[in-house]
């Protein structure tokens, strides 16, 4: 039979895949499924702890009455946003209004390809792994700009507008912060890099850590950069025009995206699957709930920014800072390649240091009073 | 054959995509064509081994180009059914993209095409970098490159730049 599954799945390396009966198309059906499952689990349980969380930070309860806990809350939701009426607006572009969900929803989901969740347990193996998770989750910008297109609604173009601007600004200091990682691990691939870490690369790219955190929950529009939904001041942003399973859908690409960031986040940082006693997969789903909650935490703690505000800590914070965070692990790597000790204790430094001088050249509301 | 499937498969939505790109009235759905037809050139990337490549293709064409080209269209109202001033052009343009077509047409199935028999490199990373920024490849030019595209931005913002009063 002519192998065209590498085409599909990128550069599979035998070993991974010559386990399974049916050879590549066995572990890419086996695969696909599982990551899909698994996802949408993921997801039920990041709305219900973000729910419960957040209830516990504001000192109420959060949903607790339909199943022991509330656990069934998600199940409820699904089935009530199952059986609501779906409605497109009149004037409504009704093509790109239908696709703009499902192109937002697929991206997100092929993130997931390239996860590992054991040792070399994982879809495909891509040699550019890290390249390919930034390339993909920036598509789902084209369908949250669909969305906002398609309804022809001026909330919902505002909304998509605010996501471009975070988006396209982000993304810079997003890559630059995953570059420290790439060049300590000596790989794109996120098996590799998991593969690195003999001391997790948050104690190496302290710096990185806080930079990719922060680029991270902007790129997907968590609180406290949710300015493209922010709902005091343009109803939902994008998704306004939708109703049923469609808004469903964008529910579930915003916390399977938030899932999504807190696994890359656990892979580039944090160890992966790597952890003792436990087995590999549960020490993955732990730091990735463990990462969820801390932007759960973050949303509960800081109040919204201005759209101004979002652009000059893009540009003016975290962009110069992740420069200098690169330059300074470039040349760890060449000059003390075997410290990883000394390269922690210089690398806190620079980053206490640099975030103490920069954070001095930034006021709350910069001195203007608008009404 | 399982490659000659692929190859045709993006080569057909990338011509169909690249075709609704020029026919279609509404420049927003215009926009999405052309996202599709990048997307099938870096499947065919993809064909060609060229993985780096393909992922580069999405992140900047998808990614960032046609980001801003459809924040472009955002701005600019009036122009969603495309611009009624260039219809007076449509005879000479026709023309030109005629004879352009059958200039490159002939060029490709004229050109004797040498295929190379060395095997394609598996990872496409460390030899691409190498020959960018390595001492014995292209580390000068690109240098220049970017200094270019940096003096353009400063370019561009000064001519966008609001004169004070």
């Amino acid at each position: 039979m002519p192998d065209i599954s590498p085409l599909l799945t990128g550069h599979l390396p035998a070993a991974t895949a010559a386990y399974w009966p049916g050879g590549y198309w066995g572990h890419w059906a086996f695969y696909t499924t599982a990551l899909i499952t698994f996802a949408l689990l993921m997801v039920m349980g990041a709305i219900y702890i973000e729910r419960r969380l957040l209830g516990r930070m504001q000192s109420r309860l959060g949903p607790n009455r339909t199943g022991p806990f509330g656990l069934l809350q998600p199940v409820a939701d699904a089935l009530k946003v199952l059986i609501k009426e779906d409605i497109i607006p009149q004037p409504a572009d009704r093509l790109v209004h239908w696709l703009a969900p499902v192109v937002a929803f697929v991206p997100v989901v092929m993130i997931f390809a390239v996860v590992p969740f054991q040792k070399g347990a994982l879809l495909a193996d891509l040699n550019i792994g890290i390249l390919y998770v930034v390339a993909v989750s920036s598509l789902t910008t084209v369908g949250i700009f669909m969305a906002g297109w398609g309804s022809s609604n001026k909330y919902s173009l505002l909304g998509a507008m605010r996501n471009v601007a975070a988006v396209v600004s982000y993304e810079i200091p997003l890559v630059l912060s995953i570059l420290g990682v790439v060049l300590i691990a000596g790989s794109l691939s996120l098996n590799e890099i998991v593969l690195a870490q003999d001391i997790p690369f948050i104690f190496l790219q302290p710096m990185g850590f806080l930079l990719f955190f922060m680029a991270a929950c902007a790129e997907i529009n968590r609180s406290p950069f949710d300015l493209m939904e922010a709902d005091s001041e343009i109803v939902a942003g994008f998704h306004t025009e939708y109703s049923g399973m469609k808004f469903a859908m964008f529910y579930l690409v915003e916390y399977a995206e938030a899932i999504a960031m807190s696994a890359i986040i656990s892979v580039l940082f944090l160890g992966g699957w790597r952890g003792p006693l436990l087995p590999p997969w549960l020490w993955f789903v732990i730091k990735v709930f463990a990462v969820f909650g801390f932007m759960v935490w973050t949303r509960a703690t800081f109040p919204r920014v201005r759209i101004d505000q979002l652009m000059a800590f893009a540009w003016k914070f975290l962009l110069p800072l992740s420069l200098i965070n690169l330059f300074v692990t470039a040349i760890q790597v060449l000059t003390i390649p075997d410290a990883p000790w000394l390269v922690f204790i210089i690398n806190t430094a620079v980053m206490i240091l640099l975030v103490i001088i920069w954070s001095g050249l930034f006021k709350v509301g910069w001195g203007r009073v608008e009404v | 054959m399982g490659l000659a499937a692929a190859f045709w498969v993006m080569a057909v939505f990338a011509v169909a995509a690249a075709l609704l790109v020029v026919s279609l009235r509404n420049i927003f759905r215009t926009a999405l064509a052309l996202i599709v037809c990048f997307i099938a050139v870096a499947g065919l990337y993809i064909t060609l081994s060229a993985d780096f490549l393909a992922a580069a293709q999405i992140l900047v064409y998808v990614g960032a180009i046609s980001v801003l080209i459809i924040l472009a269209i955002m701005m600019t109202r009036e122009v969603r059914q495309g611009n009624p001033a260039n219809r007076p052009l449509k005879l000479p343009v026709l023309a030109v993209a005629v004879v352009l077509l059958g200039l490159l047409v002939y060029v490709v199935v004229a050109s004797p095409w040498q295929v190379s028999g060395t095997p394609p490199l598996a990872p496409t990373t460390g030899p691409l970098s190498r020959l960018l920024f390595g001492s014995q490849g292209y580390v000068l030019a690109t240098e220049i490159c970017a200094v270019l595209i940096l003096a353009a931005i400063l370019g561009a913002i000064v001519l966008a730049k609001e004169k004070e009063e």
